[in-house]
């Protein structure tokens, strides 16, 4: 019987050597004895322990992590075949309570599946979603979304089904769905291992939402830094156009929708939703003024939906399932489950979806077992670049829209970034103000003008220059990035900043 | 841009320029798609493509020259043989990426932003790779590392070196 072993493909455990692993596997199972087969699946979101080796057994698959190409011969000795004892062995990997703990609605198949075979997709509930939206009219689609309570995770929080809706009314021949993969917040990388780890999904989402508003072209604006995911993403439209799931005709329905995939260029505002529309359109990624909403006037002037990865990959699940099931998930108006990237200074970083309520806390602690260097967590950001610095003290602080917002802060993406007690947060507060300088498009003058003030105010303050003084500046001047700026880049670089200084003053006033 | 192109591109290279432009004339909203076919080809977008590409997608040179100069992934001077890209966002920061940048400026004897005398390298700043779970990360050409201290910055170089 063939054994089948799985070894990631996911561009994180590339990282860590899982090509090596896999050419180490291939060349000492060749030859005589069991005929084994491997497979590139997706990661199981455990960065910890990639790259993460699995052997499909009687018992389930066992996993053996992190493997080095040199851990192979002695894992090959120990029956790696048969799932035998190593001490990189970490057992039935679905068993593991980092993984058995979570809900994982939309990651249900990333790291489980090869991400390019349509029969491993179909056969775990692929395009059930697809199918049920072509039997029904597209007001009913759209009614389905709305009710699931499902918002945009790419970190605006919209309601997606209202969104939808707009675009649905409006009566005109041409319209897009536009997916924004530019996930340029630091510690988030759930766009990247869904659409390296379960492409198809993406596009059965892109595929139902064209036919809830009449859309029959939809573009994934991916970023140019994510080579692997643009591989996989291409490779997986050619497969899914081959088989009929995309084209001039849908599963012969007559419905036509297709799909390209368009590469951004290292702008960070593009991944702010009129940005890349912009750059969709081959222009220079600047801003729009809003109104009108691209849900009205989008791409090339026609009504777009613009939504997340992670929305949109969603979306199969809420038609396959329903959206009472979805809605069950989550707490208060945060309805589902999130997608949380735990990531930087942590021992156990990766993939966590649960329904929204989990604490900071029980992630930081439970899941992370907190810092990668052994010491004390001292500051931890929510949200990318533009998110709040929040202190121990708010670690009891559920994961939910409501309670962050709260406390001031915001969700985001859902990216967690942990820092230990050695971080200068005024040297993080000058990093905020240096990227929004970098990253700003231009077009409104608090944001272009004022990060590079601002990072020019935090210098004073931390050399003593007029200290007292240049902190009333930096409130103030954070203010107008807040009240005056065009986006969210200008508008929430205070975020970081405002909160660094609220809860880590002491960093801005060291002696010299 | 501190240094220009060691030579202006010759009518051969203009013409590979117009002739990959023209392969999007019939996409919409081509520019983007047509600078990075062009920087896949060349290595960079040299600033003579720029009224090349303008008159085949029938645009203005300012129009050019402006989305060229928006993106940080554009580069107008040729690279060094391989490009070293190194995370300064803050998932990386907080595991010493600052550190790692300083032992690579050092190993490598440059700055960011420059390339090394030999060609070997080029070595730019990059704001998230999206491998923030495995920490610092780096990448070389389109290869991504993750967790790379200097030892294995300095054994990446070494055989990345040997293969440039």
């Amino acid at each position: 019987m063939t054994i089948t072993i799985y070894v990631p493909r996911d561009a994180g455990a590339l990282s860590l050597g899982a090509d090596d692993v896999a050419r180490a596997l291939t060349s000492r199972t060749r030859g005589p004895g069991r005929e084994v087969r491997i497979v590139r699946n997706g990661s199981r979101g455990l960065y910890w322990l990639e790259p993460l080796v699995e052997v499909a057994t009687a018992a389930g698959r066992v996993g053996y992590g992190p493997v080095t190409a040199a851990d192979v011969p002695s894992l090959l000795e120990a029956g790696l075949l048969d799932g035998g004892a190593h001490r990189l062995c970490v057992g039935p990997v679905d068993e593991l309570p980092w993984l058995a703990s979570q809900q994982r609605l939309t990651f249900q198949r990333v790291g489980i599946i090869d991400p390019v075979s349509l029969d491993d997709y179909v056969s775990h509930g692929g395009f059930d979603g697809l199918r049920r939206a072509l039997e029904m009219a597209p007001a009913a689609i759209v009614q389905e979304v709305t009710a699931s309570g499902l918002r945009g995770r790419g970190g605006a929080a919209f309601p997606t089904g209202v969104k939808w809706k707009t675009v649905l009314d409006q009566r005109v021949p041409t319209k897009y769905i536009a997916c924004n993969a530019d996930e340029g917040d630091s510690g988030t990388f759930a766009d990247r291992m869904l659409m390296e780890g379960d492409p198809f999904m993406l596009l059965e989402g892109m595929a139902i939402a064209g036919l809830a508003v009449g859309a029959t072209q939809g573009y994934i604006y991916l970023r140019v830094e994510y080579p692997h995911a643009d591989r996989t993403l291409r490779e997986a439209i050619e497969v899914a156009r081959a088989a009929g799931y995309l084209g001039a005709d849908v599963l012969g329905s007559g419905r036509p929708f297709d799909i390209d995939v368009r590469l951004g260029a290292g702008a960070y505002i593009c991944g702010e939703e009129t940005s890349m529309l912009e750059s969709l359109e081959g222009r220079r990624g600047e801003v729009r003024v809003r109104p009108p909403l691209p849900a009205i006037k989008g791409l090339f002037g026609a009504p777009t939906v613009v939504n997340n990865v992670v929305t949109l990959a969603t979306v199969p699940v809420i038609l396959q399932r329903g959206a009472t099931f979805y809605e069950q998930y989550g707490t208060g108006q945060s309805r589902g489950s999130l997608p949380i990237q735990l990531a930087g200074n942590v021992r156990r970083g990766g993939l966590v979806e649960r329904a929204f309520g989990l604490t900071l806390r029980e992630l930081l602690y439970d899941y992370g077992g907190g810092t990668a260097t052994g010491r004390p967590i001292r500051a931890v950001q929510i949200g990318g670049p533009l998110g709040a610095y929040l202190p121990v003290s708010q670690l009891d602080t559920p994961l939910d829209y409501e309670s962050l917002s709260g406390i001031g802060a915001l969700l985001g993406h859902g990216g967690v970034v942990v820092f230990d007690d050695t971080v200068d947060m005024a040297a993080m507060a000058r990093h905020a103000m240096e990227f929004c300088a970098l990253e700003s498009c231009g077009k409104c003058t608090p944001c272009r003008i004022g990060s590079t003030r601002g990072v020019e105010v935090i210098d004073r303050i931390r050399l003593g220059i007029d200290r007292e003084r240049n902190l009333a500046l930096l409130e103030q001047l954070c203010d107008t990035l807040l009240n005056g700026s065009l986006c969210g880049l200008g508008g929430m670089t205070p975020y970081p900043v405002k909160s660094a200084l609220q809860h880590f003053g002491a960093d801005f006033r060291r002696p010299i | 841009m501190k240094n220009t192109p060691a030579r202006a591109p010759d009518a051969e290279l203009r013409e590979r320029i117009r002739k990959l432009a023209e392969t999007f004339r019939g996409t919409p909203g081509p520019l983007l798609e047509v600078l990075h076919a062009v920087q896949r080809a060349v290595g960079y977008v040299p600033p003579a493509a720029v009224p090349v590409i303008a008159e085949a997608l029938n645009l203005s040179r300012a129009e050019v020259h402006g989305v060229v100069t928006f993106y940080h992934h554009f580069r107008h001077t040729p690279p060094g043989r391989r490009v070293i890209r190194i995370c300064r966002a803050e998932a990386c920061q907080s595991m010493n990426a600052a550190g790692l940048l300083a032992h690579a400026q050092s190993r490598l004897g440059i700055g960011l932003h420059e390339t090394t005398a030999d060609g070997a390298f080029s070595l730019e700043p990059v704001y998230c790779l999206g491998n923030c779970a495995c920490s610092p990360a780096v990448m070389i050409g389109e290869e991504l590392h993750g967790r790379v201290t200097p030892q294995r910055f300095d054994e990446l170089v070494t055989r990345e070196g040997q293969g440039a």
